[in-house]
């Protein structure tokens, strides 16, 4: 549990928090209902209401508040607007596209004059792609909804404006959102002055909170808002609300002043900075502010005429503020917006300042010595970084006689030329005694946990203060990590990445090969790596760039054998607590004992109450630490190149060889505009270029004891183990190491079988050698997949890998699809994705991929799945040998099935369209022609095929007429073939926020195979229980438990009679897996297959993840069904596919920390729920079996069927 | 009126029928019914050194795993004020049993370091447990290492928990001692205040199918009482009065606590009979020791204990080697086996 939030200032006055914990801590304290609802990057701030109100914390009135999770942001809009109607004081978190559902709401709660306070992490709203990362385009769209808008620009001010921002509102009546910026703020852990109860209460008298009250809804005295106004006075009553809003600049300050009062911390609504006669001033608000104050009091200091004027108060615009802020002797205003509104005349903060200044001087023509000439740029879009030299470069731009009236900065616009040039020379320098450190790591080993602590302990228990900001890549598996910390003894403004390091730590040493690490190392620094090598022996082994920048710098060589560490005291891959004490040692930021004490008591701090092992594994960790840590004697000049990165294959496409592989390389801040595609369209197939190289082992195969069965490809979730049968012909070249044998198969004869791993894009996941089930007669442990060190292998593997490659794939009519080993034979066209190692979901969107992906559009629900699908740089989805494979968009998170609805009906329109300009030309295609593609059925593969090239002959038939139906033909002929449509998503979407559309899909009859990747809870944000998540597991949201049983999905689309429905689990049931989509693709109206997905939230161990589906049917949790409707009397249309339930469902669910832990933290609450989740079990599998005898025809007249209806 | 009152470990206990280790007696509703049903003291289940570390470890491992991969998702579990280890649930049922219940409560222990077992054996009797039972439960698989060396271990294991705790420590073993007499008496000579006698061993079992080794617990068989009762016959005499021996394992009726209390046990303990019929058949096993004892004519479980031990019985030698010949000429092979068969 974090600190309570109710702490006092008086015992505790400074802690070390991010952005979002320190918003939600005020937020929390002055609400009594919350509703929440994740999304990145606002989660934490939801996540931490539940956490303290699942552990009973209290509110400034002595209250826990309600915290619901509601199904959408629109959801929790509804349920605040609610709350705030009945009297309660109410809030929410929220981002980007959630922000943009909450807006209708906020409509109304502004309209009531309602005081309420949403807290926004703001985040770039998805346009031409999504966007997790920070800028101002959300908020901005609020900005007409009447609700005021205050900026924080810092972690300390998130806290303060936070508390302003309830505040206010209380006073004005006029709701208030408060905006920080996302990843900058809401994620920067910074040393924050913390406010206490005292303080709460000196801000928010009871007489505001009172008066509020005294407007709640109640039958003691009713009244009715909402009306229906009519022409003749909504204006007025909409003008009626003026003075509310005349009011707010004025007790915004009023409560910012009595804040000031009360804790010596001033704000204003603009505060300016810089020179007192400055002619040339940048407007901005948000973190921007940090990196913009740095860089005018350095430009001021050297005596130019420079300012800032920081905006806090956006919305009521203090525009009168604004103008008597400024200097009188500004000549030029140069306005920053981090965002972008196509097609304005300038960005908004831009037009509000130049209307501001004109009707000012307009006012009053002797304001300024001359009146101020403003211009306008954009700058870091979506977590761009913003640098004190950008800043200068803006002032320069300001300072020309022509200065560009627009332009962005922090880009290279090689298009429209719009972006500024920026002197990367520029730095301000550094306060003395600060210590500026980059850490590179992996998710895995605990550097960026390791950095918080650091700064944890450094800013809580020193004078110091600290500031730690943390880079994440864009994979589930193998991600890189970068940390920046900052340790000084004046406050810490700088919001930016460090790049002139005195410390530099590398966590993993095969990191040297694929990124810069010393690139942000100052002339002098230290360099501490994790290495396998000894001190004596690391040289020889070291990048040859990295040691021609060790000795160009001049930089200090520390090695520490981390791992080597970590293993012999227990701590597994976690090399945090080895490399820790390294840090400080090398660093001199504390004494050495001091720091081994403090290190020690945070890991106390940490584990202490789960137990001794953990503690004392760490300290082990700890104090042999500096003992392995040596200094390295570097010789006077680098080796040769030992770089052995991989390289991009020549056959390579230029935009992956220009662009990607510069993304790859964590160089895509410098592409320029032009290189980059103006309407989000990338060409697939790109993630095979990646070669990530990330597992430690990989599977190595023994084809004497394959059983050739397809199991291991099947459940592998990154494609990165594939199965090929082939003739022996093409063995011809074939490297001595490759290995084959013959294809067993009662289908075809003479075939030979080879099972080979991607060794460079396989996670080492185990997955595959985990349901492996060919086992050795003489050895049982050796089985036909064993998991071996890569660098025993990686070269063997490597060269056939590539001749594997080669060997063309097995025509796909040969072996029947409904088995597994004949959908192995497939091709997948989804590869080497970033989802986490072990996924439980991979393996059906692969599976899909393999038995329709060369005909078939995908509407993918915003989530992992869109995440792992769409997350540049690469992209998994590919194409077979003739370029076909599956084409991808993601619309919203909330809206994929009508998405998916709408790719069905443009299809069909363009089928029908094909088929009447068709019929129309046959004359001129050719009559047998045009009615052999007419009346093709395309039920079998052999039948697709036979199409594909129907319509080929017709294309070359249209080829070189120009009348108008030959050219539309042309256009739309491929919906001659048959395509299919799958729409894939999550539980989140399927359950929750997408559902009403879902539902509506449903019931449209249309030909839509949607697919729900069920992982039970909010993957992608961090496990939120969703309606998915089953009764007694934990998750967050439901941090005592999930009390109401899961949704039965099925049930409500099975309800329809019409919809093709199945559950299914891979790792129970492979073949009823595979049947399961085949069935659902052929099925000519809507299909619903809900897919068990494992998932690392679920607490388990992922390479035992289907074993673990295994037992979710064996034990009844997880039933498998498929509902096939029929028009045919007497049949059953619903099939159980499961064995009646073998295993208690506690056995199940005793391997899954998501259920175990509730019993270590309410074991008599999970006592209780665990009975009800045998008792649910039970009563489906009752209620399930009755389905299976009974009989249900779809109704339906005499006469051809909807099979034969639904047929074009 | 028979008097049932026995007296082990020096807890006086209103009956020699006590609950062993197993589910009943690790949950406070089902050891409440044992009680009522007149169990004179329960044996919790054994708090292993190994589980306690693996459950923290791999908890810990669970709620961690994904944690600071991916920007959308920092971690994956809610923040978690409290979580109690295998340990503090232990605890803390020791804590609920004492209070729930009036009789003695006795904590299990099997240790996995050195460390461990005085660490752990100290926190049980904080706890409140009345007494403490040493699981001895390891196998011998190094080669390396003589059966003297493993003994010694275990001997000064016993004397380092005798000394680190001011509880009664009674050390449960296995019946694989080549040597039983005598480690029975050193180990008494280490300060165990008594022996359990003898400890079933959950054998490993294979899947044919499978070819996996799959654990089996199977409830014990009323047959592997004589184990224990021709030990606790042959020890009885040795140790001496000053030690108390329980016999388990097999305990299924009146007549087996009649078994055990004539060789010498002070106790008998059963789990498997309860665990088939439930907490309440300790009552019916009460009735039968009772309806045995007064059909002949003893007045108390002190007149019964010991009477037919290898010191007492009519014919020691039957505990002995003699005892197996006579079985084996006491059975008959059938006929069919004997019988050539047919081509």
């Amino acid at each position: 549990m974090d600190e309570s939030p109710g702490v006092s200032a008086t015992t505790a006055p400074f802690a070390c928090l991010d952005g979002n914990e320190a918003a939600a801590r005020v937020a929390y304290r002055l609400s009594e209902v919350i509703a929440i609802y994740p999304i990145t990057p606002a989660s934490p701030m939801g996540e931490h209401a539940d956490d303290w109100a699942a552990g009973g914390q209290p509110n400034l009135w002595g209250l826990v508040p309600q915290v619901v999770e509601m199904q959408s942001e629109a959801g929790a809009a509804g349920a605040l607007h609610g709350a705030l109607q009945r009297g309660a004081l109410g809030t929410t978190f929220t981002s980007s596209q959630g922000l943009l559902l909450m807006i209708p709401n906020m409509f109304k709660v502004a309209g009531e004059l309602t005081p309420a306070v949403i807290h926004v992490a703001a985040r770039a709203v998805a346009t031409h792609a999504l966007s997790i990362f920070g800028d101002h385009s959300d908020v901005m769209h609020a900005r007409t909804t009447g609700w005021a808008l205050l900026a924080s620009g810092s972690v300390q001010e998130a806290q303060d404006l936070a508390l302003v921002a309830h505040a206010a509102s209380l006073r004005s009546r006029v709701p208030f959102l408060h905006l920080f910026d996302g990843f900058r703020t809401s994620h920067e852990v910074d040393k924050v002055a913390l406010l206490g109860d005292d303080d709460l209460r000196a801000l928010v008298p009871d007489d505001d909170v009172l008066a509020f009250r005294s407007r709640a809804l109640t039958p003691d005295a009713p009244v009715l808002r909402g009306t229906a106004q009519n022409p003749d006075v909504f204006f007025q009553a909409r003008e009626a609300a003026n003075p509310f809003y005349l009011a707010v600049p004025e007790i915004v300050q009023d409560a910012m002043d009595r804040f000031a009062a009360q804790t010596g911390r001033r704000y204003g609504l603009v505060d300016y900075v810089g020179a007192p006669d400055a002619e040339r001033v940048v407007v901005l608000m948000g973190s921007a502010a940090g990196a913009a104050e740095e860089a005018v009091e350095v430009l001021a200091a050297a005596g130019q005429p420079v300012g800032l004027l920081k905006l806090r108060l956006y919305r009521p615009f203090p525009a009168e503020q604004l103008v008597a802020a400024l200097p009188p002797t500004v000549r030029s205003v140069a306005v920053l917006d981090r965002t972008k509104e196509p097609g304005a005349v300038g960005e908004p903060l831009y037009l509000d300042v130049v209307a501001a200044l004109d009707e000012a001087c307009d006012r009053d023509p002797g304001l300024f010595t001359a009146r101020p000439r403003v211009i306008g740029g954009r700058y870091g879009l979506a977590s761009k970084e913003f640098t004190p030299a950008m800043v200068k470069a803006v002032l320069d731009e300001a300072a020309g006689e022509q200065p560009r009236r627009h332009f962005t900065v922090g880009i290279h616009d090689d298009v429209t030329h719009l972006s500024l040039d920026v002197d990367p020379e520029f730095r301000p320098a550094r306060p003395e005694g600060e210590v500026q450190a980059v850490f590179f790591g992996l998710g895995a080993d605990g550097t960026v946990g390791a950095n918080k602590a650091s700064v944890k302990i450094i800013g809580e228990s020193t004078d110091l203060w600290a500031q730690g900001y943390f880079v994440y890549d864009s994979k589930k598996s193998g991600s890189v990590t970068v940390s920046h910390l900052r340790f000084g003894p004046e406050p810490i403004r700088s919001t930016y990445l460090v790049d002139e390091a005195d410390f530099v730590a590398c966590h993993q040493f095969g990191l040297l090969e694929r990124m810069p690490v010393l690139a942000r190392a100052k002339r002098g620094a230290t360099f501490l790596l994790n290495s396998p090598y000894a001190p004596g022996e690391v040289w020889d082994h070291l990048p040859g760039e990295v040691q021609e920048t060790i000795l160009a710098k001049e930089i200090e060589l520390w090695v520490i054998d981390a791992h080597r560490v970590a293993r012999e005291t227990g701590m597994g891959a976690r090399i945090n607590t080895v490399m820790q004490p390294c840090f400080f040692q090398l660093a001199e930021v504390l004494p050495a004992e001091e720091a081994i004490a403090r290190i020690k008591q945070s890991v106390e701090d940490a584990y202490g109450d789960r137990g001794r092992t953990i503690v004392e594994r760490n300290f082990a960790a700890i104090d042999r630490s500096l003992a392995e840590l040596c200094l390295v004697d570097v010789p006077n000049a680098a080796a040769i190149d030992r770089s052995t990165a991989l390289r991009l294959p020549d056959v390579a496409p230029d935009f992956v060889k220009l662009v990607t592989a510069r993304l790859m390389a964590g160089e895509g801040d410098l592409v320029p505009v032009s290189a980059l595609p103006v309407d989000g369209t990338f060409a697939t197939g790109t993630a095979a270029y990646e070669r990530r190289a990330i597992a430690q082992e990989i599977p190595i195969w023994d084809p004497q004891i394959c059983i050739d069965c397809g199991k291991c490809t099947i459940v592998c979730p990154h494609a990165a183990i594939r199965m090929k049968v082939y003739e022996p012909g093409a063995l011809e070249g074939a490297p001595d190491t490759f290995p084959t044998k013959s294809f067993r198969s009662k289908d075809i004869q003479g075939y030979s079988l080879t099972i080979q791993v991607a060794p460079d894009d396989c996670t080492g996941c185990g997955v595959c050698v985990d349901v492996c089930p060919a086992k050795s007669k003489v050895e049982v442990r050796h089985k036909s997949l064993d998991m071996a060190p890569v660098l025993d292998h990686r070269d063997r593997e490597r060269v056939n890998w590539d001749f594997f490659g080669s060997i063309p794939p097995l025509a796909r009519d040969l072996l029947p699809h409904g088995s597994v080993k004949g959908s192995q034979a497939l091709e997948p066209l989804f590869e080497f994705s970033g989802a986490c190692a072990g996924c439980g979901e991979t393996p059906y969107i692969k599976l899909v991929t393999q038995l329709f992906g060369d005909r078939i559009v995908i509407a993918n629900a915003t989530g992992c799945s869109s995440i792992y699908g769409a997350n540049l740089p690469t992209t998994p989805y590919t194409t077979d040998g003739e370029g076909r494979g599956p084409a991808w968009n993601n619309s919203l998170f909330e809206d994929n099935a009508e998405f998916g609805l709408g790719m069905r009906l443009g299809l069909d329109a363009q089928r029908e369209l094909a088929r009447t300009l068709l019929a129309g030309l046959a004359p001129a295609v050719g009559e047998d022609l045009a009615r052999a593609i007419l009346d093709a059925e395309q039920e079998t593969e052999p039948q697709i095929f036979a199409q594909r090239e129907r319509v080929a002959r017709l294309l070359a038939a249209l080829d070189g007429r120009d009348d108008p139906d030959a050219r539309h033909l042309r256009a739309v002929a491929g919906a001659l073939n048959r395509q299919g449509v799958w729409i894939i998503g999550g539980d989140g979407w399927a359950y929750d926020i997408g559902f009403g559309g879902l539902d509506h899909v449903l019931t449209s009859g249309r030909n839509v195979n949607i697919l729900v990747l069920d992982t039970e809870v909010y993957s992608n944000t961090g496990g939120q229980a969703s309606k998915a998540t089953p009764r007694g597991a934990v998750a967050k949201f439901a941090a005592s438990g999930k009390e109401a049983t899961k949704k039965d999905l099925g049930a409500i689309a099975r309800a329809y009679g019409n919809v093709y429905v199945a559950q299914i689990a891979v790792g129970a049931n492979d073949v009823q897996a595979v049947k399961a989509l085949l069935e659902a693709d052929a099925w000519p109206g809507p299909s619903l297959v809900i897919a068990y997905s494992t998932c690392i939230a679920h607490g388990i161990d992922m390479s035992r993840s289907m074993s673990h589906q295994k037992d979710a049917a064996r034990s009844g949790y997880w039933p498998l069904y498929r509902f096939h409707p029929t028009e045919a009397e007497g049949e059953h249309p619903f099939r159980l596919d499961s064995h009646p339930p073998s295993i208690p469902v506690r056995d199940f669910v005793a391997g899954e920390a998501r259920y175990a832990v509730l019993g270590r933290t309410h074991p008599e609450r999970a006592e209780h729920l665990a009975a009800l989740v045998q008792a649910d079990v039970d009563e489906r599998w009752h209620y399930y079996q009755q389905l299976a005898a009974m009989e249900r025809a779809i109704p339906h007249e005499p006469g051809p069927s909807v099979e034969e209806e639904a047929q074009p | 009126m028979t008097d049932l009152r026995t007296s082990y470990l020096g807890l006086d206990l209103g009956s020699p029928i006590v609950a062993s280790a197993g589910p009943l007696t690790g949950n406070v509703e089902t050891a409440r019914r044992l009680a009522a049903a007149g169990a004179a003291a329960i044996v919790m289940p054994s708090l292993f050194e190994e589980e306690i570390v693996h459950d923290e470890v791999e908890l810990n491992f669970a709620l961690e795993a994904g944690a600071e991969h991916f920007p959308e998702a920092l971690d994956y579990f809610p923040r978690f004020s409290v979580v109690d280890s295998v340990l503090d649930r232990y605890l803390t049922t020791i804590g609920e049993l004492k209070s729930a219940l009036d009789i003695p409560v006795i904590a299990s222990l099997n240790g996995a370091s050195p460390g461990g077992w005085v660490g752990y054996a100290q926190m049980l009797s904080h706890a409140g447990a009345d007494a403490l039972e040493l699981n001895l439960y390891r196998l011998a698989t190094d080669p390396d290492r003589t059966a003297a060396e493993v003994e010694a271990d275990d001997l000064e294991l016993i004397a380092e928990v005798v000394a680190a705790v001011d509880l009664p420590v009674v050390v449960k073993l296995g019946p694989y001692y080549s040597a039983m007499a005598n480690f029975a008496r050193r180990a008494a000579a280490a300060g165990a205040h008594g022996l359990v006698l003898f400890n079933r061993f959950y054998q490993p079992d294979l899947d044919v199918e499978t070819r996996d080794v799959v654990p089996r617990i199977d409830l014990s068989q009323p047959w592997e009482l004589r184990l224990p009762l021709r030990w606790i016959a042959i020890l009885r005499p040795v140790l001496g009065r000053g030690v108390s021996l329980a016999a388990t394992s097999g305990v299924h009726s009146g007549a087996d606590v009649a078994k055990a209390l004539l060789v010498g046990a002070d106790v008998a303990m059963t789990t498997s009979a309860l665990l088939r019929r439930g907490p309440e058949h300790v009552t019916t096993i009460e009735t039968e020791l009772r309806a045995w004892m007064a059909e002949h004519e003893y007045g108390s479980v002190a007149e019964v204990r010991g009477s037919v031990s290898h010191s007492t019985s009519q014919d020691p030698a039957a505990f002995e080697r003699a005892n197996y010949l006579r079985t084996l000429h006491s059975w008959t092979t059938p006929p069919t086996l004997l019988s050539t068969p047919r081509s």
